[in-house]
Order: C-alpha cells, then structure tokens, then sequence
C-alpha cells in the first residue's frame, strides 16, 4: 500500500507569536520553525505502517517555498521513501493545498493519504475534508486509531462528547488527532543522512492547479489583552470575588 | 441574489445542539431570512424545535437511516446541492460542522472560513489564528460565503418567534464508502471539555495520577470539565483528550480555573479566551498569574479541598440566585 503524508512547516508551537506592528501578519523572521506537530503525528503513524509492512512505499510531501524542505528533511529522517516539494511562494490557502494533494495523490496512485488534523498557524481544520471531497474519497477525521486490514482502514475518531468509529474504503484520506501516537525523537545521524537524500520538485503548473487566492487578508491583529488581574488573600476571598465581582459561581 | 444564509444544524440526540443556537444567532447578524438544513435518521423533534425559531423561514429535513451517523461522504453532496441557493452558508465550528462544512466547500470549489468569532459585513470575517494569539481579518472573494462560526463567540439562547415550512428532501442512496462501526459517548453527567460553562485544569504540581483525583472531586462540586496541562499529560496524570493547550482543545468557558498550571506558551494559547481565568499556584512569579483575574497564591493540596468544601456549603444555601448557578 502506498501512502501520501502532507506536512506543512510553521511556527513551533513553543514560539510566543507576535503580531506585526502593521497588521499585515505575524512575525516569522529569525523565529524557529518546525513541521506542523499533527503532521509529525500522521507521519510516525505512516512509518509505523511501513515499519509493520503494511505500506510499501511512504511518500512525503509539503506545499512551501525552499525553506519548507527543512521539514521533509524530518520527515525522511523517520523513516519517509522519497519527499516532494510543490514550489509556492506565497503562503497557500487550504483549497488550493487540498488540488495539489489530490493532484499528486492521483499521479502516484496512492492509497492513503494522512494527515495532520490542521496546521497550527492558521488552524483551518480544511485541507483533508478538502482533498478526500476533491478525490471523492472518503474520510476519517481527528483520527485516535487507525487500522488497515483487507482494503478497508477503520478510523477511532475524537468527536466532541466521545469517539466514533468507522470504516472506510480505500483509498481514503485520514487526519491525525492527538492521541493516535507519540512522534519518535529524530536521532541526528538520521537526519544528517537525511540531508544528503534528493528531494523532488514539482510546481501547481505541471500539476494543473490554479493557485489564485479566494480569500483575502485584511489584516492581522492582537487579541485583546487580559486586563491585569489581582491576588486574593485566601479560598473566602477567591469565592466571594467569583461570587459577587465576576458573577460566575 | 437576495441575501438569505443556510444553517447546518447539529442536534445532540434528539435535540437542536447548543451549538446550533449560536450559529442561528452569528446567522442573524448576516441576514434577516434563514433556512435550516437538519439532516439524521429521526429529526423530527429537532426539525420542530427549529420551525419555531426566529427568522427561521425553512427547514429542510432530510432523513433517512443511513445519515443516522451524520457521515460527511452522505451528507457533504446533499449540502452542496443547496448551496448556490444562498449567500451564506454557516456550520457550527464542532467536531460535526468541522468535519462537514469543507467537504462540502470543496465540492463546489469556495475557499471557506473556519471558526468565525466576528461579523464585520457580508463578506468580511474575523477568525482566530495561532490558537488565538492573533486574530485575522479576512475578506471572502467568493460568490457564496461558507463558514464554520465558534459557538463560544455567540448567544446560546433559543430565539423563538418564527414558523417556518418543514420540507422534506430527496437523501438518495448511501455513498457506502464509510460506515459508523461504533459510537461511544461519554456520560451526560460529565459536561464536555470545549462547551462546558466551568472548566478545572490541573498541571504538573499535581504529581501523580492518583493526587489528580483532588481535581476531579472539585470538578464535580462545580458541574466542570476537566481539563490538563501538557506537562500533566506526558506525565500520565490525565488522558490526552483532557489537554487544554495549542496542541489539545482550545477552551473559552465562562470560568477556568488552573490548578498547578505555571502557564506555558502552548497552554495560554488553548484558555485565555474564557471569560474569567483563576490561578491557584504555589510559585508567585508563575507566568499564568499574568493572564489570571484571579490569583491565589499557596499550595494546591490545601487550597483544593477547601475551595471544594466551601462551594458545596454554599451551593447547599438556599439562596435563589444560585439556583441555577
């Protein structure tokens, strides 16, 4: 079985974000960057099927300018056969994300795509929903388990108030939540190995993709600061605060 | 065209879900007509709940055993069919509408907006962005708007006053590339994490899994969800569907209060939306005390059972305004 993971390099998640001064974005210069941590989730699962045999070949592949390599650097370092980069230089938007996948996904005849759930930056929760409607596959969202047997995948998905479990039939398209597993710590030889492997290249030209933006940003802002709050002497003060300022209990 | 927005609505059993209300009420701050899309294997209880709400002109039903399991495969294609019918079309920012609204969005190739919390026109939109550490202004160049609208950020309170036609659909036969094979839910004796009204979090302080209990005992004299912190997570003190942060949910309640929770990064960003924050921590230089209304500074092992003690003493009071509180 051949297996698809999507991985998009953003902020890392540790980064205190910082809104640019003009509003036109956040502040991305001399700021670390790391690959999206529910993308690292879809991509330990995908190495662990390779690892159990059930997936022959893992294919990595991100949506981003030269520096988003970095990322499929981790993701060949754990263990990914071959990584490709669709060259964009202007930060896609989920639709546009979702053609490209589906386009590669379709070109390499893969099985399954996996991915992260969202991406931490702009948190849109779209791009899996996107390219399973876009391959007419079906979907397994917020995945907690995952398992593949005889052409099917069944999918434990968090859903709010429980878990739903359902089957799917492949090729499907699956998104990783949290709890399907703990990404493995890249050792570093394995990553200065992974330095030296080829990474391929393709543009939404070739792939036959309009990348043209649908939705415009007018501008980013910070939320509105907590107003600086107060200590409280003991558990009577807290309560009576609680009770009669913020009217909450 | 004439403005008149579609709701997607979520019902929770037999019910309109809380989350359906907010999304009627970010409906009517776009137009004054809406029609409700309410899909399921027996709706008519909640269909007649929603034919009485304000501004509710039609609600579509559409009902059929199979779309029992509410699966995005049968329902995103009968959505998409509607769609070019409407201005707008809004979806609860649910694990229901999240898993829905883009499936459909896709099919009839609009870029969507997920997790809308402003309405600044027609077609102008506020969502958050980086676990809510910056907020993004957009503008939809699409001919129809699709949103998934975050039910924390409106009213949750049923409007009544309408009386809509109840029309029923054409389902069609199931995709069949997706089953539901099972469906737990926790008990309804436990309020969930993301729409709970008080949520209790608890960090490392705690120290084991066992001590982690204290938290639980007073989530439960506060009717709270429990929520943790990463740190307490990776520890093994609480599950992992328990984590407030940037990686786990991201929680707005009226109350939170963090229990032995120094305040990292990646747990501001899932909280600082509630309404009002308490810190209970025994390090005074704690970064959550920053984000706190409240701080009180001391030891959690004796600060908990207190606080729990004396909430259930007043809760026990026959005070009217707590009735309900």
């Amino acid at each position: 079985m051949k297996v698809l993971v999507g991985v998009k390099r953003v902020i890392d998640y540790n980064v205190n974000i910082r809104v640019k001064a003009d509003g036109t974005g956040v502040e991305t210069e001399n700021v670390r960057m790391s690959a999206n941590p529910f993308d690292e989730i879809a991509m330990e699962e995908a190495v662990r099927m390779k690892e159990a045999g059930i997936c022959s070949e893992l294919l990595a592949v991100t949506v981003g300018d030269e520096g988003s390599q970095e990322v499929l650097r981790t993701a060949l370092a754990m263990g990914a056969d071959r990584a490709i980069r669709i060259n964009v230089e202007v930060s896609p938007q989920p639709l546009n994300v979702a053609a490209l996948l589906a386009a590669v996904a379709r070109e390499e005849a893969v099985d399954l795509v996996l991915l992260g759930k969202q991406a931490i930056d702009d948190d849109a929760n779209q791009t899996g929903q996107m390219t399973a409607a876009l391959l007419g596959w079906p979907q397994g969202t917020f995945a907690s388990e995952l398992i593949v047997d005889d052409g099917r995948v069944r999918v434990a998905r968090e859903i709010d108030g429980g878990q739903q479990t359902i089957e799917l039939e492949l090729p499907a398209v699956v998104t990783a939540d949290l709890r399907l597993n703990e990404p493995r710590f890249v050792k570093l030889p394995a990553m200065m190995k992974a330095k030296k492997r080829p990474i391929e290249e393709r543009t939404p030209e070739a792939l036959g993709v309009d990348m043209r933006p649908r939705v415009e940003r007018i501008k980013v802002t910070e939320p509105v600061p907590r107003k600086a709050g107060v200590l409280v002497a003991d558990v009577d003060e807290l309560l009576d605060k609680l009770r009669n300022e913020a009217g909450v209990i | 065209m004439t403005s008149t927005t579609l709701v997607l609505a979520e019902t929770t059993g037999d019910n309109v879900a809380q989350s359906t209300l907010a999304t009627l009420a970010a409906a009517r701050e776009l137009c004054d007509t809406l029609d409700v899309f309410v899909a399921g294997g027996q709706v008519a209880k909640a269909a007649a709940q929603l034919a009485c709400m304000a501004n509710v002109r039609r609600v579509l039903i559409a009902e059929a055993g199979h779309l029992g399991s509410c699966l995005a495969e049968d329902l995103a294609g009968l959505v998409a069919e509607h769609v070019r019918d409407y201005s707008h079309v809004l979806a609860p920012a649910t694990t229901f509408g999240k898993n829905l609204l883009p499936r459909v969005a896709a099919l009839v190739d609009i870029q969507m907006v997920s997790d809308v919390i402003g309405i600044w026109d027609s077609e102008t939109f506020v969502h958050p962005i980086y676990a809510g550490n910056a907020n993004e202004t957009v503008r939809i160049l699409e001919p129809h708007k699709l949103l998934t609208i975050r039910p924390t950020a409106f009213a949750k309170e049923a409007v009544d006053g309408g009386e809509a036609r109840v029309e029923h659909i054409r389902v069609g036969e199931p995709r069949a590339q997706s089953r539901e094979i099972e469906l737990r839910l926790h008990g309804s004796d436990r309020p969930q994490l993301e729409s709970a009204t008080v949520v209790v979090s608890g960090g490392r302080a705690f120290g084991s899994a066992e001590k982690f209990r204290l938290l639980k005992a007073l989530a439960a004299d506060l009717n709270a969800a429990v929520g943790a912190s990463r740190a307490a997570v990776d520890a093994g003190y609480a599950p992992n569907d328990c984590q407030v942060g940037q990686t786990g949910k991201v929680v707005a309640p009226e109350l939170y209060i963090a229990v032995g929770i120094s305040g990292a990064i990646q747990h501001l960003a899932g909280m600082t939306g509630s309404k009002v924050i308490v810190a209970i921590n025994k390090d005074p230089d704690a970064p959550i005390f920053g984000v706190a209304d409240y701080g009180l500074v001391g030891d959690l092992f004796e600060i908990i059972p207190e606080l729990g003690e004396k909430i259930r003493l007043l809760r026990s009071e026959p005070v009217s305004e707590l009735a309900d509180a």
